[in-house]
């Protein structure tokens, strides 16, 4: 390689890597703020090294895994509440008023958007949720997780409620 | 080592070389469409948990590899470009960066219209949207660059700086999922193991993405011919051509 050319590749080698680390510590400093949601372990024992805690009150979102069995719906309405868990830790309820997502299911991942209500409860106005990158035929995944996977139905009553 | 491309650094030889390569690819993009299109539309089973709105997957996947792709491309062909002062480099980036694009914008689109139905939501501010919406902002602002300026020389090192400062983003987009917790889900097939997708439902997604890839050759390779053709207007070979033509 010819000196000229060396020293344009240097020159522009330098331009990009130090960009990059540029760029790569502002994301590593902003890494708190660029996760879209608090897990509920995050969520009562504080995140990030300073171990921040978020204020009754404040607007968040809790992305975890529906605990089974903690789903509860009213009869009349479409108020629901249900747990979520990560790994193994503390357990945040969520309340919601609304139509859930298609693929809200016990033991699926969701996340949802809300206000804390008290220390490990939010009042959610949204709910997503959050599928894995695994894609199988219905039948493959019975004989592999053993379960079997349905859409939640709505009585009509229910519906009535909804505003 | 790499005397063999010598030549193809004469405007001439490249637009005959494309010119050659270009019905190949044509024929074999139409073809993987065909298939890929049916197989994955109407004999690849339904999802477990998404049922038949998982075969979104098809376009969007594939759109979105081919927008990262294109941009690594880009700047593969701008490091050319800018070191060696290849003016060809600078054309094939002019080339390409409208095509990567509009893999873009439907990467998004198609995301957007799976998200509503799966996730509940068009859009969501998580790490990978954003990054993905900054890459549709930086092939605009290649784009524009590149038309910015009258002196085409100047106006392909502008725009070779920015594609390769922006390249930075690409790792950004892919690793996202894995850096930050997002909504979107973690990587299916681009990783170093098993993809988590059944057998009968990943080949069409390959024959897609093949389908995909021969589709930005062949747009790539007939943009290349026509920015060779308005750049070089004034040459005696350019003339000739056209003279024949007419």
């Amino acid at each position: 390689m010819n000196p000229r050319r060396k020293k344009r590749l240097t020159i522009i080698l330098s331009l990009v890597i130090g960009l990059g680390s540029a760029v790569g510590l502002t994301l590593f400093a902003l890494s708190q703020n660029i996760d879209l949601f608090y897990t509920p372990t995050e969520l009562v024992q504080g995140k990030g090294k300073d171990k921040r805690l978020p204020e009754v009150g404040d607007r968040l979102r809790i992305g975890g895994m529906v605990v089974p069995g903690t789903v509860s719906r009213d009869s009349q309405s479409l108020r629901v509440s249900f747990d979520l868990v990560d790994a193994g830790g503390p357990i945040v309820t969520v309340e919601y008023d609304g139509i859930l997502p298609d693929l809200f299911r016990e033991g699926q991942g969701i996340v949802a958007m809300g206000t804390l209500k008290d220390a490990t409860t939010v009042v959610a106005s949204e709910v997503l949720a959050k599928h894995d990158e695994e894609y199988m035929p219905a039948e493959v995944a019975e004989s592999l997780k053993g379960m079997k996977h349905f859409k939640p139905e709505y009585t009509d009553e229910q519906l009535k409620g909804q505003h | 080592m790499w005397k063999f491309l010598h030549p193809y650094a004469k405007a001439q030889r490249s637009y005959e070389l494309a010119g050659t390569l270009l019905p190949w690819f044509a024929v074999l993009a139409v073809v993987s469409f065909v298939l890929g299109t049916a197989w994955g539309l109407a004999f690849a089973p339904a999802d477990y948990q998404q049922g038949d709105s998982f075969r979104i997957i098809y376009i969007h996947v594939p759109s979105a590899i081919m927008s990262m792709g294109v941009y690594t491309s880009m700047a593969i062909a701008a490091l050319i470009g800018l070191v060696w002062q290849i003016r060809l480099s600078d054309m094939a980036v002019a080339a390409m960066a409208p095509v990567g694009a509009v893999f873009t914008f439907i990467a998004l689109f198609t995301g957007a219209a799976w998200g509503k139905p799966m996730w509940g939501a068009w859009w969501v501010w998580d790490a990978r949207l954003t990054s993905e919406l900054i890459l549709l902002f930086l092939y605009l602002g290649v784009i524009a660059l590149y038309n910015a300026f009258s002196d085409k020389a100047l106006a392909g090192k502008a725009a070779g700086i920015l594609t390769l400062v922006g390249w930075i983003n690409v790792p950004i987009i892919h690793f996202s999922v894995e850096w930050w917790n997002t909504l979107h889900q973690g990587a299916t097939i681009t990783k170093f193991a098993k993809p988590s997708i059944a057998g009968p439902m990943l080949w069409p997604l390959l024959i897609m993405l093949l389908a995909f890839t021969c589709y930005f050759a062949a747009v790539m390779l007939i943009r290349f011919r026509n920015e060779i053709l308005i750049r070089e207007s004034h040459r005696p070979w350019v003339k000739q051509l056209l003279l024949k033509s007419a």
